[in-house]
């Protein structure tokens, strides 16, 4: 199975942005499997940047996790000031204290303009960002989180197995 | 295992305790029937819990989504409350596993449904089906796909 849309300017992007590897992961910031991939994700960030670029795409399972989307468009209205991956990061740490309020705490400690962030998450557009990541993961054969595509193929495994492949190729 | 073009055939079959569910009462709508093995899968976000998401996708193509199993009605109901699930859940129950027989997919050795997709059309044809293997979440993108091709 393969990723439909491609990776394309709308993503949010790390590391490399001219690797010859792409990792595209669809998460869902209140799944326990994505919280534990997170610091794995982070450490092989840290070792292999230089060689990947890395891009995360929503998957929230709304019905499941309550706050699974409200963590969404929390990272996606960071993103308008420039902080996604912090807002992304800090939600995967905090992962077992998620609540509205939490979403406005770390908005503040990440420095964040409150009021512009709080105005962002009734935006549009970033209801649609998160939307239509879900919808790519829908037409992209996404079954559960995390799911990684290397490349743009559906990978078979987890996060762990991922860094595995890496580190032998 | 039934193909496109193959008529579906008909069933009534509880979605309820006390509710029970006929095929053929959705002719002029789209249906997908998605035969799974048993409730209460352990992973996290499993198919049906998946699916659950995409109800509003489905309902753009005019798309009802049933769900299959052996479990009986009362054990459907627990699982759908507990996944919070907000389409119906078939009881293949009495007698054991007839419908999934009747659409050749009942896996005669565990005594289950195999995991088996079906998009059935206004007319009640199917037009798509698919086997997944029994451990392998299909995901949805098959079933989107062959929903486009109705249009």
């Amino acid at each position: 199975m393969s990723l439909k849309p491609r990776v394309n300017d709308k993503d949010r992007i790390q590391g490399n942005g001219s690797a010859d590897v792409t990792i595209v992961e669809y998460g869902d910031y209140q799944c326990p499997h994505c919280g534990a991939a997170h610091p794995i994700l982070k450490k092989m960030m840290a070792e292999l940047g230089s060689q990947i670029r890395f891009v995360f795409r929503n998957f929230p399972l709304s019905e499941m996790h309550e706050y699974a989307r409200p963590a969404a468009l929390a990272a996606e209205a960071a993103a308008e000031q420039g902080k996604f991956w912090e807002m992304h990061d800090a939600i995967y740490e905090n992962q077992s204290s998620l609540s509205t309020r939490l979403f406005m705490d770390l908005a503040e400690r990440l420095g964040l303009d409150v009021d512009n962030f709080k105005s962002a998450l009734q935006d549009q557009s970033v209801d649609e960002k998160v939307e239509g990541d879900f919808e790519s993961g829908m037409m992209s054969g996404v079954n559960g989180t995390p799911t990684f595509f290397v490349n743009g193929e559906k990978f078979d495994g987890g996060a762990e197995d991922l860094v595995r492949m890496l580190h032998e190729n | 295992m039934l193909q496109k073009n193959d008529v579906a055939p008909d069933f009534t079959l509880y979605a309820t305790p006390d509710q029970k569910i006929k095929l053929s009462e959705f002719k002029g709508h789209n249906v997908i029937l998605a035969f799974y093995p048993a409730d209460w899968s352990p992973v996290c976000s499993d198919q049906m819990a998946l699916y659950n998401e995409m109800l509003k996708y489905f309902k753009k193509y005019d798309a009802e989504i049933l769900g299959i199993s052996v479990d009986s009605k009362w054990c459907h109901l627990a699982f759908a409350q507990s996944r919070k699930l907000h389409f119906p859940l078939l009881a293949d129950f009495e007698a054991k596993g007839e419908v999934a027989k009747k659409y050749g997919v009942y896996d005669e050795e565990e005594g289950e449904c195999k995991r088996a997709l079906f998009v059935i059309d206004k007319e009640g044809v199917i037009q798509w089906s698919y086997l997944s293997p029994t451990a392998v979440n299909p995901g949805a993108d098959g079933i989107i796909e062959a929903l486009e091709n109705l249009k």
